[in-house]
């Protein structure tokens, strides 16, 4: 049972790195750029949420504020690559992963500027209670959160496979010129891809944030999300999540079983040992070309 | 307007493309020299850890500038060289043996690393190099009995040829000695671009592809230039651990790794100047910030994060406006006094590119 209720957990917290690794995924596939400041995105996403949520800010009612805050986050999702991303189109990638790390930390200092360093939790309806399966004990937020991390990314994979902007979207990341000439608004597509991604992040902000305290310096854990997104393949959406899964069910593994000091590297030796072995994921979309 | 007459091969690889610029760097060096008479003790110290940040950035830009793979991981190689270089001494070995003896020590350890890394490129190898730069404080601790680990270490003070150098009682000599180790590095790494190696790299970074239609092994060049990058790094480390006075393992943190890329894109990429000039940022913008935050707010009022927060924003403006960094400013500056009249905007206009995917190749 021990071991169950290790699982049960893991599984929540791997879901919101799947979350994140989805917002990475999402701009890896249509724009072939990796945002490094994704974590940085959740941290916003969850404080906006909290600032409209909470008694000493706005005070607004949770199932309001959940979805303004997520329109919010694809707004200025959508606005950051109006003003800036769209200025590095076909830059190399080096370009964009220092812009985005760079993003992070100015995201970082303004969080931290308006709504200070101290951890605070978001006073969210799924904070309250436990659900009790077959003897074992899940928070009502960590059942959420697995809800809607299998909903989100089921229906972000049938969005991609189905819909006509998904396509264009995929278009616009493996040929830009050609889909121009096919007739596809490449830097709108990105743009909406971006605004996308922002609301995913909000997505997670808000599910991390009811599971627990935030505060400016959680986008780090985007760094382990990254680890999930590159287990699982970057590009692969399925993969994201699975990848966030296998890291977040490591984790209290490790720290359970291993010695201290060795549970923490735990993912990053998972990490390395994946790029070694499977440089592009184990849902790679890596295809070798027949010529 | 000078205008150089190339009139054989020998004349695109000279050490100094012409008789002005030589008399310029040994008036520049000519004036390193004798900076210890000019400026106090504190401001020399200052003056240090712009150089040692510089030879950790020629260290990267080796990597990046040169050869085009972008690392994140460059903290561990450095913590790699400063501990090698404390643990080779504290075993009885000369500094003279043991300083260069760790840079290499570094430069083996990043080759081997860089055997598996060489399938990765872009994105992948920054991620790889992310996983590093977070493995190595962990590994510190973990290697306590050699390290130290969290409790850290503290150099000795450094004999060279008998004379005693340390950083707080005597900081002139180690001034001497860190331009000593700069102008090395700066030499070899110049010296390498001029190599058939140094060339090679760049045709690496600009085209694969077309590399190896001219022969360049891909694999065994990038690997060597991630060696001979790590050396260069150790010896920052090590001088870094000097200057520091102690470390321990959060001394090198994902943050130096992700500052030390920054300062290289703010001086500007795949330049030796470039270096100097980030090193030169780096180093003063958190007392040019603090002065500045005091004379508009008033001395006492702490805003936190106001540091990283401001260099991430100056470094948005970098990549938007300027992606050469401040080197590719200063040509373009001198470009149009030389050609006064004649010099237009366009002219450094970028072409343009699209996207064709990476992913299904």
């Amino acid at each position: 049972m021990d071991g169950v209720q290790l699982l049960v957990s893991g599984l929540a917290n791997g879901c919101v790195y799947g979350l994140i690794a989805l917002g990475f995924v999402l701009i890896y596939k249509a724009t072939e750029a990796v945002n490094f400041a994704q974590g940085d995105f959740m941290m916003l996403g969850a404080f906006v949420t909290l600032g409209l949520t909470n008694a000493e800010y706005l005070h607004l009612p949770f199932w309001l504020a959940a979805p303004l805050s997520i329109a919010i986050m694809a707004g200025l999702g959508y606005l950051l690559d109006l003003v800036i991303l769209r200025h590095l189109f076909g830059q190399n990638q080096t370009a964009v992963v220092i812009l985005t790390i760079a993003l992070g930390f100015v995201i970082r200092f303004f969080a931290g500027a308006i709504w200070g360093h101290e951890p605070q939790t978001l006073e969210s309806p799924l904070a309250l209670g436990d659900v009790q399966l077959a003897g074992v004990v899940l928070g009502l937020a960590d059942l959420a959160i697995i809800i809607v991390t299998v909903l989100l990314t089921w229906s972000l994979y049938q969005f991609f496979q189905r819909t006509k902007l998904g396509l264009a979207m995929q278009a616009a990341s493996q040929n830009q010129m050609a889909a121009y000439f096919m007739g596809i608004p490449v830097k709108r597509v990105q743009g909406l891809i971006w605004g996308l991604s922002g609301a995913t992040a909000a997505v997670a902000g808000i599910l991390f944030a009811s599971k627990g305290a935030i505060d400016p310096n959680a986008g780090l854990l985007g760094i382990k999300a990254f680890a999930a997104a590159v287990i699982g393949g970057f590009g692969s959406l399925p993969g994201a999540l699975a990848g966030g899964l296998i890291v977040g069910v490591i984790e209290p593994f490790a720290a359970r079983y291993l010695a201290a000091g060795y549970s923490q590297i735990a993912p990053y030796v998972l990490l390395l040992a994946v790029l070694v072995f499977r440089p592009h994921g184990l849902f790679s979309q890596v295809r070798t070309k027949k010529v | 307007m000078r205008i150089q007459f190339k009139t054989s091969y020998d004349h695109d690889i000279r050490l100094f493309p012409d008789r002005h610029s030589l008399i310029v760097y040994g008036a520049l060096i000519a004036l390193a020299l004798v900076l210890p008479l000019l400026i106090n003790e504190f401001y020399i110290g200052e003056v240090t850890n712009v150089l040692i940040w510089a030879i950790a950035g020629l260290g990267l830009m080796l990597l990046t500038g040169q050869t085009g793979q972008a690392s994140l991981g460059h903290a561990a190689f450095l913590a790699i060289g400063c501990y090698a270089n404390t643990i080779l001494i504290e075993q009885g070995l000369p500094f003279v043996v043991a300083f260069p003896l760790a840079g290499v020590i570094t430069g083996i350890v990043g080759g081997i690393i860089a055997i598996p890394a060489l399938r990765l490129h872009g994105i992948y190898l920054a991620i790889a190099t992310i996983a590093l730069s977070i493995l190595a404080d962990d590994i510190i601790v973990l290697l306590e009995p050699w390290t130290g680990g969290v409790s850290g270490k503290f150099p000795d003070v450094i004999r060279l040829f008998g004379i005693e150098i340390e950083r707080w009682t005597m900081p002139v000599r180690f001034y001497y000695l860190v331009l000593g180790v700069t102008v090395i590095c700066t030499l070899f790494y110049r010296n390498l671009l001029r190599s058939p190696l140094g060339r090679a790299f760049a045709a690496v970074r600009d085209s694969e592809v077309s590399a190896t239609a001219m022969g360049v092994h891909i694999a065994r060049t990038k690997a060597t230039a991630f060696g001979l990058s790590c050396m260069i790094t150790g010896w920052a480390g090590a001088l870094m651990g000097y200057y520091a006075g102690a470390f321990n393992n959060e001394t090198f943190s994902l943050v130096i790794s992700i500052t030390l890329l920054m300062m290289i894109v703010i001086g500007g990429l795949g330049s030796i100047h470039g270096a100097f000039f980030g090193a030169v940022v780096v180093a003063f913008l958190p007392q040019g910030l603090s002065i500045l935050k005091d004379s508009v707010l008033g001395s006492g009022v702490a805003i936190p994060g106001l540091e990283t927060g401001v260099f991430g924003m100056i470094l948005i403006l970098f990549i938007l406006f300027e992606p050469m960094g401040l080197y590719g400013r200063w040509l373009k500056i001198r470009i149009w006094f030389e050609l006064f009249p004649f010099a237009r905007k366009d002219m450094f206009r970028r072409q343009k590119s699209y996207l064709k995917t990476e992913r299904l190749r």
